[in-house]
C-alpha cells in the first residue's frame, strides 16, 4: 500500500470527493495558493475558482456561506485556518449550523464539513496553537472528529463529507507530516466509531490526535517494564463510541485519558465520566487523566514543550495506577 | 412601473394579513395562552410585501426575529405559524422553534433567526449557491436598523459584493433596535450610506408605501439575476409597539412621533390609492379585512385544536440521524 503524508490524505479525499459530487465546493482563505498547511494543494488547479473559493479574511462569511449554500442543497467543505479563530464564527457555528436542523423541526439538512487545524508545537502561541475540540463537542448538532493517522485522515474525511450533518474536523500541525499507508481508492472510515490502536491487558488509554503517537510510544517503553497497554483512539469525539472504551476498560480494569488540549474541562473529563459509569465495578485504581496545564499555550519552545503533554506525563499516570511488576 | 390590478389587491390582502396576525399574537402573548417572546411586525407591514411581491416563489428570503411578516408575505401558511407560537406539534417547527425560528424552506424562506445580524451570512450562502447553480434565484435578506452595526452585516455585504452574488439587502431600519432610538446607535443618517463602501448601489425608500418598495426591490432583484450583483435598499418604516409584544413597559416613546407615523399607516395608504383608482370598491376593501379576520380566527381554532408535541419527540432531529443519540439521553 502506498505510503502517504496525512497532508496528502487530506488532499486526495477532498479530491476524489468533489469530483464525484459537483454540489461539493471547498472556501476559505488563501486556498487558490493550496492553504498554509498545504492542506489544499493543486485543488484550485483541478476545480477552478467557482468550485475551489478563495475568501476574504472573513470567517463569519465563510461560515455564512457553508449554512447559507449547504440549507437550500449544496455540500461546502470550508477551512478556518486554525482553530482559534473559530470564536470570531462562533454565532454561525453554534447557534446556526448547529441548531437549524432541530429549530426548524427537521427541516434543514445540512451537509458541511468545517476543516480546521489544531494543536501546538510549532512555536505559534497562544492564538495559533489551541485544541478547542471541547467548545464543539458540548454543543448538541454538530459531530467533531479528530484523525491520528493519514490512514484515518482519509477515510473520516469521506465519512465526514458524506455525512448529512455538520462536521468540524480537526487535523492536528505536528501530524501534517506523518506518513501511513493510505489506500488511493475512495473508503469511508465510519464516524463514531473508536479504534484500538494497539491490544492490552493491564491498562486502557485513551488518546486523541497527536496524543495518540506519544501513547504507542509510551506503550512501548512500559512494555519494556512489564506493562501491556491497550491504546483506544476515539476518532470521533462527537459522537463518542463509549461502547469501545469501555469494553476495553473492562477488560484492563484500569484507564488513563490523555488529550494535548488542557485538562481542565476537557473532553477527557467526559471519557472518565462515562467509564466510571459504566464499568465503575470494572475499575482497580481511579482513572487517570493527561492533558495541557491550566494556561495559554506559550511562545518560546522551551516553555512550549514545558506545556505540551507528552509521554512522559502518560508513562507516570500508568505507572501511578498500575501495580509495579517486581 | 405598471402593477397589475390582481397584484395590487394581493398586496393590500397580504398587508392586512400580518397586520390582523401580529395584533392577535400580542393579544395572545398578553393574555399567556402562548409562551415566550413574540416580536411584532406591526407598522412594517409594507416593507415585507412590497419586497416579496417582487419576487418570485422560488426565490430566497432570510428573516430576523421580528419574522412573522417575512413568511406571510412569502406565502406562508398563518394556521401552521399560529401552531407553532402555541407550541403545537402541527406547528411550522413541530414546536422546536416557536416564533424566532419559524421557517418554511419550501417556499424559500430560510428561518427567522433569534440573533440580530445572523441572516446576511446566511443569505449570502443561498445567494451564492444560486451562482452556483446558476438557477437564476435571487436571495433577499432582511435586517434591521440594529443589525447594520453588526460585524456579520459587513463580512457578508463585502463578500457579496466581490462574488457579485444574486442577493438584495433590504435594511428595515423602523427607528429603534430593541430599546434604542436609531439615533443613538447609529453614526449616520441612512443605512443605505454603507452600500458604497461596498461598491454596491444603495438607497433609501419609503418603507410605508408598499408601492415605493415593490418597484425599488424589483429594480434591485432584475439586477442581481443579470448577474450584476447585490444591492442595499433601506425602508424607512417604524415599529409601531415595543420591541417585545405591545407594551414591554421600559420604552418612553414621544406621542407625537407615534402619531405621525401612523398617520401614514401603509394600508390605508394603499387602500384609499385602490379605492380611490377603481381598483377596489369600499365595500370590497372591507370585505378583506372581515374575511383575513375570520382565517384568523380559524387558523387560531386550529392551533388550539392542534395536539402537543409528544415528549418522546425532544431527541428528533438533533441529528440528520438520531439513533446515536437516544442511547446518552439520562
Amino acid at each position: 500500500m502506498p505510503k502517504k503524508s496525512m497532508t496528502a490524505a487530506i488532499v486526495t479525499a477532498v479530491s476524489q470527493e468533489m469530483e464525484r459530487d459537483p454540489s461539493i465546493f471547498l472556501a476559505g482563505e488563501d486556498v487558490r495558493v493550496g492553504g498554509v498547511f498545504g492542506t489544499d494543494a493543486g485543488l484550485f488547479q483541478k476545480f477552478g475558482g467557482d468550485r475551489v473559493v478563495n475568501t476574504p479574511i472573513s470567517e463569519v462569511g465563510i461560515v455564512g456561506l457553508a449554512v447559507g449554500s449547504a440549507a437550500v442543497g449544496l455540500r461546502p467543505i470550508v477551512e478556518i485556518m486554525f482553530s482559534d479563530f473559530m470564536g470570531i464564527c462562533m454565532d454561525e457555528i453554534v447557534n446556526q449550523m448547529a441548531k437549524m436542523k432541530y429549530m426548524f423541526g427537521g427541516k434543514a439538512t445540512l451537509p458541511i464539513v468545517i476543516r480546521t487545524h489544531v494543536g501546538a508545537g510549532r512555536s505559534m502561541a497562544a492564538q495559533h496553537s489551541q485544541s478547542l475540540e471541547a467548545w464543539f463537542c458540548h454543543i448538541p448538532g454538530v459531530k467533531v472528529v479528530m484523525p491520528s493517522t493519514p490512514y484515518d485522515t482519509k477515510g473520516l474525511l469521506i465519512a465526514s463529507i458524506r455525512e448529512d450533518n455538520p462536521v468540524i474536523f480537526m487535523e492536528n500541525k505536528r501530524l501534517l507530516a506523518t506518513r501511513g499507508e493510505v489506500p488511493n481508492e475512495p473508503y469511508e472510515v465510519p464516524l463514531g466509531v473508536a479504534d484500538v490502536k494497539r491490544e492490552g491487558t493491564d491498562v486502557t488509554v485513551v488518546a486523541t490526535g497527536y496524543l495518540v503517537k506519544d501513547a504507542l510510544e509510551a506503550a512501548e517503553e512500559l512494555e519494556e517494564r512489564g506493562v501491556s497497554v491497550e491504546v483506544v483512539d476515539p476518532r470521533t469525539l462527537s459522537p463518542l463510541d463509549r461502547d469501545t472504551i469501555v469494553q476495553s476498560v473492562q477488560k484492563t480494569g484500569r484507564a488513563v485519558v490523555v488529550h494535548e488540549a488542557v485538562r481542565n474541562y476537557g473532553i477527557g473529563a467526559e471519557i472518565a465520566a462515562s467509564i466510571q459509569e459504566a464499568a465503575f465495578d470494572y475499575l482497580d485504581a481511579p482513572v487517570q487523566r493527561v492533558g495541557a496545564p491550566f494556561s495559554p499555550v506559550p511562545f518560546s519552545p522551551v516553555l512550549e514543550q514545558a506545556w505540551l503533554p507528552a509521554k512522559a506525563e502518560i508513562i507516570a499516570a500508568v505507572e501511578a495506577i498500575v501495580p509495579a511488576r517486581v | 412601473m405598471d402593477i397589475p390590478n390582481e397584484k395590487l389587491i394581493e398586496m393590500y390582502e397580504r398587508m392586512v394579513l400580518i397586520r390582523e396576525f401580529d395584533e392577535r399574537a400580542g393579544i395572545l402573548m398578553e393574555q399567556d395562552r402562548i409562551a415566550g417572546a413574540v416580536h411584532l411586525y406591526v407598522g412594517e407591514e409594507a416593507v415585507a410585501v412590497g419586497v416579496c411581491s417582487a419576487l418570485e416563489d422560488s426565490d430566497y428570503i432570510t428573516s430576523t426575529h421580528r419574522g412573522h411578516g417575512h413568511l406571510i408575505a412569502k406565502g406562508g401558511d398563518p394556521a401552521r405559524m399560529y401552531a407553532e407560537l402555541f407550541g403545537r406539534a402541527t406547528g411550522y417547527c413541530k414546536g422546536k422553534g416557536g416564533s424566532m425560528h419559524i421557517a418554511d424552506l419550501d417556499i424559500g424562506m430560510l428561518g427567522a433567526n433569534g440573533i440580530v445580524g445572523a441572516g446576511p451570512p446566511i443569505a449570502l450562502g443561498a445567494a451564492f449557491a444560486s451562482k452556483y447553480r446558476n438557477d437564476g434565484k435571487v436571495c433577499v435578506c432582511f435586517f434591521g436598523d440594529g443589525a447594520a452595526n453588526r460585524g456579520s452585516f459587513h463580512e457578508a455585504a463585502s463578500m457579496a459584493a466581490l462574488y457579485k452574488v444574486p442577493l438584495v439587502f433590504v435594511c428595515e431600519n423602523n427607528q429603534y433596535g430593541e430599546f434604542t432610538p436609531v439615533a443613538d446607535h447609529l453614526p449616520i443618517k441612512d443605512v443605505s450610506e454603507r452600500a458604497g463602501s461596498y461598491n454596491m448601489p444603495g438607497v433609501t425608500v419609503d418603507g410605508m408605501d408598499v408601492i415605493a418598495v415593490y418597484e425599488t426591490v424589483s429594480i434591485a432583484a432584475e439586477r442581481a439575476r443579470r448577474g450584476e450583483g447585490p444591492s442595499l435598499i433601506e425602508c424607512k418604516t417604524y415599529r409601531y409597539y415595543d420591541h417585545v409584544g405591545r407594551d414591554f413597559g421600559v420604552l418612553k416613546r414621544d406621542k407625537d412621533e407615534i402619531a405621525s407615523w401612523r398617520a401614514r399607516d401603509p394600508i390605508p395608504q394603499l387602500r384609499e390609492k385602490l379605492v380611490g383608482e377603481g381598483v377596489l370598491t369600499e365595500a370590497e376593501a372591507e370585505a378583506v379585512v372581515e374575511r383575513t379576520r375570520a382565517r384568523i380566527e380559524e387558523a387560531i381554532q386550529f392551533a388550539e385544536d392542534s395536539p402537543l408535541p409528544d415528549p418522546a419527540a425532544l431527541l428528533d432531529d438533533v441529528y440528520t440521524e438520531t439513533s446515536v443519540y437516544t442511547e446518552t439521553r439520562a
